[in-house]
């Protein structure tokens, strides 16, 4: 069995109630925090630890902590970032359900490194339903005097709050998520400032992932050097996988970093391997925003290496012939799959999702859209290949947030790796496809329908 | 119905709607705007009326134009009447290629509705939605609180037949069924 330090109790009957988390160890790390560590040296045992941002940007967390400011007599924020959107990605909602305790002791011990008295988890609103058992946990904590005035009888005091979106893929932006948590609009701030400047009210804010914040659970208990003993390389820890598609075993699976792809795919441990016995034509490895690999790409790399699931190894070749861990939202899909429908249906949701601030995102994904539809319909030229290649080049880096990249990049590496299949769209139009009904359903009309 | 019913909250909401309000430094209490417009949506029919949101706008003591904004930004608020039971069927990535197409179009035929339309019994109303995070149980549908997961038609017929013989509104806000999976 694999080593589990944030999964270890997910199946231990009753394991969401306060009773059941606390016997099995729950609640130590806020001991340890509280009453053996300052501040300072929580964060300094988060930088040990090599702990990056799980929610897709693999940002270092104990760095993103230090920037925090700390002007005196102003509040500061921690924001736990529940907003999990990226397409593909399942974990933190599995997490949350599973073992809502874990994340609320993240977060008070967190919460505690970083001087907030006040803390919110921003969770997105169709997770309504666990939303509740947060906040039933939160009750339990409070009860127990693990939240609230004067912590185990010391002087620090947090009171945490849930709180819910309402559907907008673009609140897990974080300061679009911030401009969400004021009851605004979801459109992403300028950036300077950042929020460890000024970010909630205006006021220094962290904003962590889901699974970024019950990590440090781990850390603070067993030490910055043990956690960074897990893993390969810069990719310190275990990561939590949602894995889905065309495989036998879909579901959320810890893994220590460095873990060879093939063997997460066919293992039995993990994702049992190809359902069917179809087939591996492709991977989507971290969320649907990171490019796209074929089979023998995303199994090894350029140089003939085993590809290994750490942000380095699969980062290997650039986009050339690499790609990114992102939040661990591995998509597999099968021989069967045409890609270019599975781009046109990931076009047409980061067009849907872009908040329409930046021209060259509101507008580009929209024409991407059109293309991908019209090519799909059998009305494609080469040039609406290359329209698409120019498009997608012009979106990227020219917008206020990184939903631009997420739409441009699942583009691009669907033209690089895939481009004979794009041009047999547009060779042999006979395979007219079911996009038509996706648009009579929604009353629209495409290019070229 | 809509027409008549008073656009008011009472004591018992009230209470809710100030507890979220007390989550919030003095004077960032606009924060609790989504919040409200979930109960809002919840009490009154499922959607967001001018007077709703306007009623939401009063209790936060801020401009109409504040709640319309935020209303119309979010995609789980509905703008317009809908049926008893929205059935919300992701569409995106995993759950595309595990065949949510056909489960839409198994579902459009049942109900006799196109995507965004009504049961002319003001039962049903079918929506397509963006990925809800429930990919390695696709494809799937959201009802009110309740996730529904690895569909069948089969199973889609059961729970959307269950739906119509209880004619309950499911609504976000409320306490989830034990889930099906």
């Amino acid at each position: 069995m694999a080593r589990k330090l944030l999964l270890e109790h997910d199946h231990v009957p009753g394991i969401a109630s306060y009773s059941v988390y606390k016997e099995k160890g729950g609640y130590r790390s806020v001991e340890k925090a509280l009453k053996q560590m300052t501040a300072e040296s929580i964060v300094e045992e988060v930088k040990k630890s090599g702990l990056r941002g799980r929610g897709g940007a693999g940002f270092p967390t104990g760095m993103k902590w230090s920037f925090l400011a700390k002007p005196p007599g102003v509040p500061r924020y921690l924001v736990c970032n529940a907003d999990e959107s990226e397409p593909g990605t399942f974990k933190d909602r599995y997490l949350m359900e599973r073992i809502p305790h874990l994340l609320i002791e993240g977060m008070i011990t967190s919460s505690f490194a970083l001087g907030a008295n006040t803390s919110y988890i921003y969770i997105r609103g169709e997770y309504f339903y666990v939303a509740r058992i947060l906040e039933q946990a939160i009750e339990e904590a409070y009860a127990n005097g693990w939240l609230g005035k004067n912590i185990l009888g010391t002087d620090y005091s947090l009171d945490l709050h849930v709180q819910i979106g309402a559907g907008a893929y673009i609140c897990g932006e974080e300061t679009a998520l911030l401009e969400s948590l004021e009851g605004k609009r979801g459109n992403p701030r300028i950036k300077p400032p950042f929020p460890a400047i000024a970010g909630l009210w205006g006021c220094p804010t962290v904003v962590n992932n889901v699974e970024t914040i019950a990590a440090v659970v781990p850390i603070v208990n067993d030490g910055g050097e043990a956690y960074a003993k897990i893993g390969i390389g810069k990719s310190t820890g275990t990561k939590l996988i949602s894995a889905s598609g065309h495989i036998n075993k879909p579901g959320v699976y810890e893994i220590d970093l460095g873990l060879p792809v093939e063997e997460f795919l066919n293992s039995d441990e993990y994702c049992g391997g190809m359902r069917g016995g179809k087939k591996l034509k492709a991977v989507v490895a971290g969320g649907s925003s990171v490019p796209i690999l074929p089979a023998n790409l995303i199994l090894k790399t350029a140089n003939g290496e085993p590809r290994l699931m750490s942000y380095e190894s699969l980062g290997d070749g650039g986009f050339q012939t690499g790609t990114m861990l992102g939040s661990g939202g591995f998509i597999v899909m099968d021989e069967t799959v045409s890609i270019v429908k599975n781009l046109w249906n990931f076009t047409r949701f980061y067009h849907h999702e872009s908040c329409g601030q930046c021209s060259p995102c509101r507008e580009g994904t929209g024409w991407m859209e059109k293309i991908l539809h019209k090519i799909l319909d059998g009305h494609g030229t080469i040039e609406d290949i290359d329209l698409l290649w120019d498009i997608q080049g012009k979106i990227e880096g020219k917008t206020i947030c990184p939903l631009g990249e997420a739409a441009a990049w699942p583009v691009a590496a669907a033209i690089r790796h895939f481009r004979a299949e794009f041009e047999e769209y547009v060779k042999n139009p006979s395979g007219i496809s079911d996009v038509k009904h996706y648009y009579r359903l929604n009353n629209l009309s495409p290019v070229g329908a | 119905m809509a027409a008549t019913q008073e656009i008011k909250f009472n004591d018992k909401t009230m209470a809710v709607v100030n507890k979220i309000i007390s989550h919030y430094p003095e004077g960032k209490h606009k924060s609790a705007v989504i919040p409200i417009l979930h109960i809002a949506q919840a009490e009154f029919d499922g959607w967001l009326s001018a007077p709703a949101m306007d009623l939401v706008a009063s209790i936060l003591k801020i401009q109409p134009i504040e709640v319309y904004e935020v209303a119309s930004f979010y995609s789980m608020f509905n703008l317009k009447p809908v049926g008893k039971c929205v059935i919300e069927v992701c569409r995106t990535s995993s759950c595309w290629l595990m065949g949510a197409e056909d489960m839409i179009k198994h579902i459009e035929k049942k109900l006799n509705i196109k995507n965004g339309g009504t049961t002319s019994d003001g039962m049903f109303t079918l929506k397509t939605v963006e990925c809800l995070g429930s990919c390695g149980t696709a494809p799937m549908m959201q009802v009110g609180a309740d996730y529904y997961e690895n569909l069948t038609f089969d199973k889609v017929d059961v729970l959307l037949d269950k739906m119509k013989s209880e004619g309950k509104r499911k609504s976000y806000t409320d306490k989830a069924e034990s889930r099906t999976e």
